[in-house]
C-alpha cells in the first residue's frame, strides 16, 4: 500500500469539494434539513406518546444515525461515479494504483463528506431541540463506526456493480438505502415488523444499532450483545463486499466494461 | 534495440466474438510503431489489453520483459496513455490535476516536473485555469502532460490529434517526435491520420476484423501496394476482403 497514492486520489476528491461552494453547501443543506425536520417530529411524538416520553431526543438520535449511514454510503458511490461522470475512469485505472488503495481512499474521503454533512447539523440540535447526541455517552462511537462500515460496505457492493455493469447500475446506486431502511427499524422497535421481515432484519446489522441506541436513550441501559452482534455483521458484510469488488473487477477485465466506461 | 513492449499472439473473445484474433508484434526502444485499421478492428481492444484495462482471453504481454498479468503496477508505474475519449477531472485546475496524477504515478520533485512541462507543453499560463474551461487544443496538451508526468518508457497514443486544428496539431506531432528521440522512448500509436503516421512511424500493423493483415514501413507498404500515400493503402485494405476473411 502507497500512501502517496492514497493521498493522490483523496486529493483529487479534496480538491473537487473544495473548489465548489455549491458541493459543499449539497454536503451540508441535505443533512441539516433532515436533522431539523425530523427534530420537530421527536418533539411532538415526544410529548404525544407514552413510549417516547422519557427519551425526547430518540428519534432525532436515530435519525441523525441513520443520517449518517445514508451520507457515508452514497459518498462513496458518488466518488465512483463522479470518476464516470467525469470521463477520468480510464486515467485512475491505468494509473499504478491497487484496488486496495483506491478502496482505502475512497474510505477515507466518504468519512470526510459525511463529516462535512454531518457535524453541522449534530451542532445544532442542542440549541433547536435540547437535545445532545452525546447523551449516547462512549457508545456512540461504537454505534457511529458500526455504521460506517454498513454505509461504506454498501458503498463498495453498489461500487462492484458499477465495475461490472457500467453506469446502467447507476440508479441502484440511489436505491440501496431506500430498501434496506424498513428492514433497519430505524425509528421502530423490530418487534413492528411482520414475523418474515424480522427474520431478514436480524441478519442486517442496522437493526442491532438502532436497537441499541433506543436502549441506551429509553432504558438507560447498555446491551453490549447488540453492539458485538453488529460488529460481527458488519464484519461478514464487509468481507464479502471486498470479495465481490475484486470479483467485479476482474469480470470488468474480461467483459472490457473497464474500457467502455470512459467513453 | 531492446523490445520495450512484445505481443505474443494474443486473443480477446468476447463470448463468440472474436474482436482479436492472435496477434503479436513488437515495439523497440526509441520506435513509434503505427497502428492502424478500420473502426472495430481492433485497435483498441488490442491498447485496452497493453493498458491492462482488459484481460486477453490467451497470449501473452511483456513490457520491458515483464509479464504484465503478474506485474501489473510496476508495468503501470512504467507506461502512459492518451486519448481523446477520456479526460481529466474538469472542475480541477490544470496543476490540481497534474499534481494529482504526480501523487498516484508517486513522482519524485513533482514541482520541477510539472514546470519542465508546462514549459515544454507551452501550458505554462494555463496552469491555474479549470482544466473543463480550456480549448480543445489546450486540453490536449494538458492530457499530453499528464501522460508524460511520469516521465514513461512506453506511451500508448490513441488519436492523439484528434479535433485539433492544423497549429496545434503539427506542434504535437513535433514535440513527439523530440520527445521521443530524447528519451528514447517505444510509443504505439494509433491514428486515421495517415499523414501523421507516415511522417512520425518507422513501422505500421495494419489491422483489419481483429487481425494484422499487413506490416511494414509506411514507404514499403506504399511500395508493395502500388499506390501513392499510406491513406490510399489504407483504403485498399479496409475495402478489399482480405484472405483472412
Amino acid at each position: 500500500m502507497s500512501l502517496t497514492r492514497i493521498y493522490g486520489l483523496f486529493l483529487r476528491h479534496f480538491y473537487l469539494i473544495t473548489r465548489s461552494f455549491p458541493r459543499i453547501l449539497d454536503l451540508v443543506y441535505w443533512p441539516t434539513i433532515q436533522i431539523t425536520l425530523w427534530g420537530f417530529i421527536s418533539n411532538f411524538f415526544a410529548t404525544h406518546t407514552t413510549y417516547y416520553n422519557n427519551a425526547v431526543g430518540v428519534i432525532l438520535t436515530c435519525a441523525i444515525l441513520y443520517d449518517f449511514l445514508f451520507r457515508t454510503s452514497i459518498g462513496f458511490n458518488m466518488l465512483f461515479l463522479e470518476e464516470i461522470w467525469s470521463r477520468n475512469f480510464t486515467n485512475l485505472f491505468i494509473a499504478p494504483m491497487k484496488i486496495g488503495e483506491i478502496l482505502t481512499s475512497l474510505v477515507i474521503t466518504a468519512l470526510i463528506r459525511s463529516l462535512i454533512g454531518l457535524v453541522p447539523a449534530v451542532l445544532l440540535t442542542s440549541p433547536l431541540f435540547g437535545i445532545s447526541i452525546l447523551e449516547l455517552g462512549i457508545f456512540l462511537f461504537f454505534l457511529f463506526l458500526s455504521l460506517y462500515i454498513f454505509g461504506i460496505t454498501l458503498g463498495i457492493l453498489v461500487s462492484s456493480g458499477l465495475l461490472r455493469f457500467g453506469p446502467s447500475f447507476e440508479n441502484i446506486a440511489w436505491s440501496t438505502m431506500f430498501l434496506l431502511a424498513p428492514f433497519g427499524c430505524i425509528y421502530y422497535p423490530i418487534e413492528t415488523l411482520p414475523e418474515v421481515f424480522q427474520k431478514i432484519a436480524y441478519i442486517l446489522p442496522l437493526v442491532y444499532i438502532f436497537e441499541e441506541a433506543r436502549n441506551i436513550l429509553i432504558n438507560q441501559t447498555v446491551d453490549i450483545e447488540n453492539i458485538y452482534n453488529a460488529f460481527i455483521w458488519n464484519a461478514l458484510y464487509f468481507t464479502l463486499s471486498i470479495i465481490l469488488f475484486y470479483y467485479s473487477f476482474n469480470a470488468a477485465k474480461n467483459k472490457g466494461t473497464l474500457i467502455n466506461m470512459g467513453e | 534495440m531492446k523490445n520495450l513492449i512484445e505481443v505474443k499472439n494474443i486473443k480477446k473473445n468476447y463470448g463468440k466474438k472474436e474482436a482479436v484474433k492472435g496477434i503479436s508484434f513488437n515495439v523497440q526502444e526509441n520506435e513509434i510503431l503505427g497502428l492502424l485499421g478500420p473502426n472495430g478492428s481492433g485497435k483498441t481492444t488490442t491498447i485496452g489489453m497493453l493498458l491492462g484495462l482488459l484481460k486477453p482471453t490467451s497470449g501473452q504481454i511483456l513490457i520491458n520483459n515483464l509479464k504484465l498479468e503478474n506485474h501489473r503496477i510496476e508495468i503501470l508505474e512504467m507506461i502512459n496513455f492518451i486519448s481523446p475519449y477520456i479526460e481529466l477531472p474538469k472542475k480541477l485546475t490544470v496543476k490540481q490535476n497534474l499534481n494529482v496524477y504526480a501523487k498516484l504515478y508517486k513522482v519524485q520533485n513533482i514541482k520541477e516536473r510539472i514546470e519542465y512541462l508546462s514549459e515544454k507543453l507551452r501550458i505554462k499560463e494555463l496552469l491555474d485555469s479549470i482544466t473543463g474551461e480550456l480549448s480543445s487544443g489546450q486540453k490536449n496538451r494538458v492530457s499530453l502532460a499528464k501522460a508524460l508526468i511520469n516521465e514513461p518508457r512506453v506511451l500508448l497514443l490513441d488519436e492523439p490529434t484528434a479535433s485539433l486544428d492544423p497549429e496545434v496539431g503539427d506542434f504535437v506531432r513535433t514535440f513527439l517526435e523530440e520527445y521521443k528521440k530524447e528519451k528514447k522512448i517505444s510509443v504505439l500509436l494509433a491514428s486515421h491520420n495517415m499523414s501523421e503516421v507516415t511522417r512520425l512511424c518507422k513501422s505500421v500493423l495494419m489491422m483489419k476484423n481483429g487481425e494484422i493483415i499487413d506490416q511494414g514501413t509506411p514507404d514499403d507498404l506504399i511500395t508493395k501496394h502500388g499506390r501513392t500515400n499510406l491513406e490510399e493503402v489504407f483504403l485498399k485494405l479496409s475495402r478489399s476482403k482480405s484472405e483472412f476473411n
